[in-house]
């Protein structure tokens, strides 16, 4: 029935790993360039300027409204249909999946952020201005650190399902950890050791998230004991 | 009478000039026409009803709020949109808030040096010395290294005290500085604003606290409904004020 053996060569095997890694590599890289685009848009939505704030207002609405998958396949099949740009050899399957996908988390994050932002408190910018610090000083000595603190665990949730919804790109046939594990058991149709073999991988890279996680809070939360 | 009080502050330069300064949120006139001037090395005293201004009047003069019309000058500087005139004018006042506004997520010693820092320029070792000094001054030393939250209130607003001190400002704000402090705790704050007065600090602090006014302010003044209804030493405003909404306020606040 369940092959022990088979389900320790998938797990150990270098398909896998590999499958992992690219997971791990697209959803790093849309984390960290949807974080920093996060925190622009973030504070965008608490701007004095009306225009700025509508459109923000309409990104978050469109990219929260529509399903990631139907953002994967615009991305990957719509985009050449506008523009021969798109047809070009630098328009991978990891390509599409990291635009898609980023375009999506940056709608998430910025409303994280915005509501952490406003959580700091207008006392503390006025103690910072009065101290003559700049703007942009305050917003990275002062409400930036106090804002991460408060958003951790909902970044950090946000995170972990965006690991797994980078399984979703095996629609545009990108070679992460689903893909490799439906090539596998497409040829072998043993499902129960190459499933149970993505599920742990999957188990481990959310159990080192949440390590880290707690790391990082209690590194932010000095001086909040 | 008034004259004499007028002679020696003429000989020097007024640290801060307000004239005829008007704001208002909306339809709402929070300052109306007021007008102050205060020398260097005066001590001004500020009080006045909830909702009369007072606490906007000394936020207009670090800009923290900005004002729709009249002059504001700091040292020389009008206060403009000109943010070069902003950041010259908040190097050189310091100010003290009503919650603190300590940074939670720095230490006491942190809190004193990273304006040191990032505005003066300071090095490191030469601001740690500083915000030390400081924090002596204050009476805290002991709790450099801990976390804001970890104080009393009254320890807080000594170290916020401190905090910008370490700035060697000329001029020092004190936004209802004891408003916020458990009863127990008023009298370390004040005996801390005392000894800055006893220094020649240039101050213009907002409190009811009529025993601290009595004891440094060289003139108090008394605000109604964004005016600045009468002002004049404390013997004189406190013992014969002129005007009935000045007697009025007195009285319910020793009541």
């Amino acid at each position: 029935m369940f092959d022990f053996n088979l389900f320790l060569s998938a797990l150990f095997g270098w398909p896998l790993a590999k499958g992992a890694m690219l997971t791990v590599v697209l959803s790093l890289l849309v984390m960290s360039v949807s974080l920093v685009l996060g925190m622009a848009f973030g504070s965008a939505a608490g701007s004095k300027n009306k225009l700025l704030r509508f459109f923000v207002g309409a990104y978050v609405w469109l990219f929260r409204g529509a399903p990631a998958l139907l953002i994967l396949l615009f991305v990957w099949n719509g985009l050449p249909q506008i523009s021969p740009i798109f047809r070009a050899g630098w328009f991978t399957p990891f390509f599409a999946a990291f635009l898609a996908l980023t375009l999506i988390q940056i709608a998430y994050l910025s409303e994280i952020l915005r509501s952490a932002f406003d959580a700091v408190g207008k006392g503390q910018k006025e103690g910072a201005a009065a101290l003559g610090l700049h703007k942009w000083q305050i917003f990275l000595l002062i409400t930036l650190p106090q804002a991460l603190r408060i958003a951790m665990p909902a970044l950090v949730n946000e995170f972990i399902s965006l690991l797994k919804a980078t399984s979703l790109a095996t629609v545009i046939s990108l070679k992460e950890l689903m893909t490799i594990t439906q090539f596998a058991i497409a040829t072998s149709f043993r499902f129960l050791e190459w499933y149970g073999a993505a599920l742990v991988y999957y188990m481990a890279m959310v159990s080192v998230l949440t390590i880290v996680q707690s790391r990082i809070e209690r590194a932010l939360s000095k001086g909040h004991r | 009478m008034i004259e004499t009080f007028q002679l020696p502050d003429a000989q020097r330069p007024s640290a801060v000039e307000l004239s005829d300064v008007n704001k208002s949120y909306g339809t709402y006139h929070v300052l109306h026409d007021v007008s102050l001037k205060v020398g260097q090395g005066e001590r001004i005293v500020i009080c006045g009803p909830s909702g009369s201004g007072k606490s906007t009047l000394i936020r207009c003069i670090n800009r923290l709020e900005t004002h729709q019309s009249g002059t504001i000058i700091v040292n020389g500087v009008e206060l403009t949109g000109d943010s070069s005139k902003v950041d010259h004018v908040r190097r050189d006042v310091g100010m003290v808030f009503q919650h603190f506004n300590l940074f939670p997520h720095l230490t006491v010693l942190q809190n004193c040096t990273l304006a040191q820092r990032w505005v003066r320029k300071r090095p490191q070792s030469e601001a740690v010395d500083i915000a030390m000094a400081f924090l002596e001054r204050v009476r805290i030393p002991e709790k450099a290294h801990r976390y804001p939250g970890e104080l009393s209130g009254g320890q807080q607003q000594r170290v916020a005290i401190a905090r910008a001190l370490c700035m060697t400002p000329g001029i020092m704000l004190f936004d209802e500085p004891t408003s916020a402090l458990d009863p127990e705790m008023v009298k370390e704050v004040l005996d801390t604003m005392v000894g800055l007065a006893g220094d020649g600090m240039t101050m213009i602090c907002v409190t009811h606290e009529m025993g601290f006014a009595r004891q440094v302010a060289s003139e108090v003044v008394f605000m109604d409904e964004g005016r600045i209804i009468e002002k004049g030493v404390p013997e004189t405003l406190f013992g014969s004020p002129s005007h009935e909404r000045t007697k009025r306020f007195l009285s319910n606040l020793l009541h």
